[in-house]
């Protein structure tokens, strides 16, 4: 069975307590992402800034055993930037340091009166006065404070009141989407440090060992992992030229699909001028982020394509200076980048690489044109009076995937819980790295229960709070068998995937009495009138919109939710959510 | 979906995996539909529901496979444990149910992609596609077919046939292929245009499958031109490489590589050390069962797939270890020096990869030849003690 102890925090008391989730509790939610779920659900409808709606950092059941690649967390409240549902799968060692120290989770409520800090060392919680940090970087506060523990922080531009506003833990991996940070700040809580000495029993050692060694045979196996192009190798860039090959790399805020400079910013460009060396969460061998050998972070795929293609930017420098700001500000690099490109798009400015850091420094800081920048493009646009030009799901700005290269990617940004995210269906696996196999990724023919099945298995993956491009490879029949092993339950990957459901929805009940429906289940207008840029044998047709509605009914029909998008009553009852609805 | 159905449908019974009229495909979005009307079809409708897929295949298998799958399955065998590489990797075992009901049918497939059913078929699913069950029921068949011969030739080393297995596997020989007596020509280099180039990759990997040297229509292709290294895209079909192709640029300056083939670096290092410019790699039958075949008693037995004690060969070809990839037990590090020394390697349980100048011709007429020698092998062994 699993076991988990919750550290409930009140910032406003300075209160602690400990719960023990019931095991039909943690059978229910599995761990991070679906117990997170659990902690939120009854608050749901609170104010991102009510003090008293919690704000989640769960670790999954698997972290701080063996099993590879299992050590992130979920960090998760409601979103500043979207008013819908928030929840980011995070890496670095925070997760493990927890479970090390005896804990599965931490909820976060109330607010201090200052800015403060909380250390957890084994089985010691204490505050500390962050007063004279507010404005610290992330980068330097880790630095300072990484003989505690894993440090999970937020920069200057939290506080300063950026709605997209990231979280950082160990300095450089990122719960960036959604403003997570933001709801951080409000509470006055600057970071917490976590370090435990512990370790975490597996029911069935042997159990464990086999189903991690079947987990790393299958990553072997898989190119977009362990090949000489994949992610051990080139890091997360290694995306960056097949989305110009694809001809769906967004260019010049969506206008275009292809970047003729690209060619010249990709990962073999960085890795030439910067000579890094990997690094990656802890009980991970595949290490895919890169520090290069001056020690300045490299920036991830998406970053490297918005502030690149999609600004127009051909100055590498530029890209990896603004990567560096958005982290050490604690500001989510997908938003920070579509923002600017939207203020592109409708000042008409071309912006120049000291433009780019500039306006950046000035959301961080909030200042001069960064302080409606700072609110995100939707906010920005409809200020400006061109609300189609801000190129986002539900207040969410999309990421370096441009939906009419790929169908399922069209619908899975329509349809995810948390806004314009790749990551809740991430079809990018089957639709354009042919992962369990290729899927034709102009048609949205059997797309609606691809999602809908991708979804759950994300879910559960967030909840194990595993890696997700470990999926490039295995599936959830390994993650089942060691989740077997470490819990002693007797659980199939059907049975995981069910479970996955039934979060999964209980996150679209908690959207749908936040107001959301299936107005919402829509992308920007751009993508079903203008097409994308055709070349290579590649001919990029704008989104066919009665085609897109059809498949967004197929995929209603599905889920269980109605012809507005909201939950039906009856699926409501065979996953067993009456209590919640 | 209809169109994928049918398709798969088709194909099961070109690659002779199939008979016509057995395959049932359904496949699952909002509605289910079926590639035909079944009275099978209420059950998998069952398993279909109870499980988070999109697609699924029903379907006894053609002869051989038939007979083999049915002698494996004898007795009270609950599971077959095959060796050989694909098994190993991404079925790990092969689940056997003796009635084509749900609730059985429901207990093994929620842990595992396939089950047997004995005296009715096999039982194959996928999330994304129908064409996920297609290669899960191939290489049921493959390992089925691998396990059979792999067994026969252990019993032969023990002491000799027994009369049933005698009996089946006279039966199985009744019903393989004739082997083909002519080597068919490939495109000729050097190639002026690279059009010319990715005709060429494309019709090797058609020839290899037309000429039954596949697995579940798996393998990769490469041929080298200028460069760039154009090699198949990993989860292609060999028979269908139009479209799926990649070029990668030898001096590493993109990444569009990460869609190749998981054997890229092995095909890059091997055309690095040995001058060569083409390397074909299939998974034909008695290559792969003939290299697992090893009298030997030393410490690595049971980890062949990842080390041996012994220089190997079979057929006069080098037998090495490696497992599928790049990983440090992978192939990656033991085909390349080993095809330095020859122009054709098999890997341990996993299948053969030949290397040519100047274009593919010499690499499919070794896979070919070879393949016919190492039948022609195993058959006169088992065959001595008749």
């Amino acid at each position: 069975m699993i076991r988990f102890r919750i550290l409930h925090v009140d910032l406003s008391s300075r209160g602690l307590h400990i719960e023990e989730p019931t095991p039909e509790i943690m059978a229910e939610c599995i761990g991070g992402k679906g117990l997170a779920g659990h902690y939120l659900h009854p608050h749901v409808r609170r104010e991102w800034d009510d003090p008293e709606l919690p704000l989640l950092f769960m670790a999954g059941p698997l972290t701080g055993t063996s099993a590879p690649a299992s050590g992130r967390i979920c960090i998760m409240s409601r979103s500043p930037l979207t008013g819908a549902i928030c929840d980011c799968s995070v890496g670095g060692s925070f997760g493990w340091q927890l479970r090390r120290a005896g804990l599965g989770g931490i909820v976060v409520t109330g607010r201090a009166s200052a800015p403060t800090g909380i250390e957890i060392s084994d089985g010691s919680v204490s505050f500390s006065d962050a007063s004279g940090l507010a404005e610290a970087g992330t980068d330097l506060l880790h630095r300072d404070l990484r003989d505690r523990g894993a440090v999970a922080c937020v920069g200057p531009a939290a506080f300063h009141g950026v709605r997209f506003s990231s979280i950082m833990v160990d300095g450089v991996y990122a719960a960036g989407r959604g403003g997570l940070g933001l709801v951080m700040a409000s509470r006055n809580l600057k970071y917490l440090t976590v370090k435990g000495t512990g370790s975490v029993p597996a029911a069935d050692p042997d159990g464990l060992r086999e189903a991690a060694e079947d987990i790393r045979r299958l990553v072997a196996a898989a190119p977009a992992l362990m090949g000489e192009y994949g992610l051990r190798n080139c890091g997360t860039a290694a995306c960056y030229d097949l989305m110009s090959w694809n001809r769906m790399m967004p260019t010049a805020n969506f206008r275009r699909t292809f970047f003729l400079p690209a060619a010249g910013m990709n990962s073999h460009a960085f890795s030439e001028r910067w000579k890094p060396r990997r690094v990656g969460c802890k009980g991970c061998h595949i290490q895919c982020k890169r520090v290069g050998e001056d020690g300045v972070h490299l920036p991830e795929f998406e970053t490297m394509s918005h502030f690149s293609a999609l600004l127009m930017n051909t100055d590498l420098d530029a890209v990896r200076e603004a990567n560096t700001i958005c982290n050490s500000m604690g500001m989510d690099t997908i938003s920070a980048g579509a923002t600017l490109a939207c203020y592109s798009e409708i000042t008409g400015e071309k912006l120049t690489p000291s433009r780019i850091t500039g306006l950046l420094m000035d959301i961080a800081l909030q200042r001069g044109e960064g302080t409606l920048l700072g609110q995100g493009s939707r906010i920005y646009a409809d200020e400006m009076g061109h609300p189609d030009r801000s190129m986002s799901v539900k207040g969410m700005e999309l990421p370096g995937y441009d939906p009419r290269g790929a169908m399922g990617m069209a619908l899975g940004y329509a349809t995810s819980t948390r806004g314009g995210c790749h990551l809740r269906a991430y079809p990018i696996s089957h639709e354009i790295l042919r992962k369990p196999v290729a899927t034709d990724r102009f048609s949205f023919e059997g797309k609606a229960r691809i999602v809908k099945i991708a979804e759950d298995m994300n879910a559960v993956i967030d909840s194990l709070t595993a890696c997700k491009f470990f999926f490039f490879g295995c599936s959830l029949e390994e993650y089942a068998a060691a989740f077997s092993a470490v819990t002693g339950l007797d659980v199939s990957a059907q049975d995981l995937q069910r479970t996955g459901e039934r979060i999964y929805f209980r996150e679209k009940m908690m959207n749908s009495s936040l107001g959301f429906s299936a107005l919402d289940d829509d992308l920007p207008s751009r993508f079903f009138s203008e097409p994308g840029t055709h070349g290579g044998g590649i001919e990029v047709a704008p989104v066919d919109r009665e085609e897109f509605l059809a498949a967004r009914q197929r995929y209603y029909t599905v889920r269980g939710l109605d012809d507005s998008g909201l939950p039906l009553g009856e699926k409501i009852i065979e996953l067993g959510l009456e209590e919640l609805s | 979906m209809r169109g994928l159905l049918d398709k798969y449908a088709a194909k099961l019974v070109t690659a002779g995996l199939a008979e016509p009229g057995d395959p049932l495909l359904g496949g699952l979005d909002a509605e289910l539909e079926w590639n035909r009307e079944d009275d099978a079809t209420p059950v998998l409708e069952e398993v279909i529901g109870g499980m988070g897929i999109n697609s699924i295949l029903f379907s006894r298998p053609a002869e051989p496979y038939r007979t083999i799958i049915e002698h494996l399955c004898r007795g009270e065998v609950s599971s077959i444990r095959p060796r050989d590489a694909e098994t190993r990797t991404f079925l790990h075992d092969l689940p056997v149910v003796r009635e084509l009901a749900a609730g059985p049918l429901l207990e093994k497939l929620r842990i595992r992609k396939s089950v047997i059913v004995p005296g009715r078929g096999i039982v194959t699913w996928g999330t994304v596609s129908p064409e996920q069950a297609f290669i899960f029921f191939s290489s049921v068949c493959f390992a089925c077919f691998v396990k059979f011969f792999s067994d026969l030739l252990e019993e032969r080393r023990q002491g000799g046939l027994s009369s049933l297995s005698r009996t089946v596997l006279a039966r199985v020989l009744e019903y393989l292929p004739e082997y083909p007596a002519d080597v068919p020509p490939l495109m000729s280099g050097p190639f002026g245009k690279e059009e010319d180039v990715y005709a060429a990759v494309a019709q090797a990997g058609r020839l290899t499958v037309e000429n039954g040297l596949v697995d579940s229509f798996f393998g990769n292709v490469s041929l080298k031109w200028r460069n760039t290294l154009y090699i198949s895209q990993t989860t292609s079909s060999l028979d269908e490489l139009e479209g799926c192709i990649v070029p990668c640029p030898l001096d590493g300056s993109s990444c569009v590589g990460i869609t190749a083939s998981s054997e890229l670096g092995a095909h890059k290092e091997t055309l690095s050390r040995t001058g060569a410019d083409a390397v074909l790699h299939s998974h034909p039958r008695f290559s792969v069962i003939m290299s697992m075949d090893c009298a030997e008693d030393c410490p690595d037995r049971g980890y062949c797939h990842i080390r041996c004690s012994w220089k190997r060969g079979v057929c006069g070809v080098p037998v090495v270890p490696g497992e599928v990839g790049a990983g440090p037990t992978g192939l990656c590090n033991t085909l390349p020096a080993a095809m330095e020394d020859s122009n054709a390697v098999i890997v341990w349980g996993h299948g053969l990869f030949t290397r040519s100048i100047g274009d593919l011709n010499g690499a499919f007429r070794r896979l070919l030849h070879i393949e016919g020698e190492c039948r022609d092998l195993c058959i006169s062994m088992l065959m001595e003690d008749h």
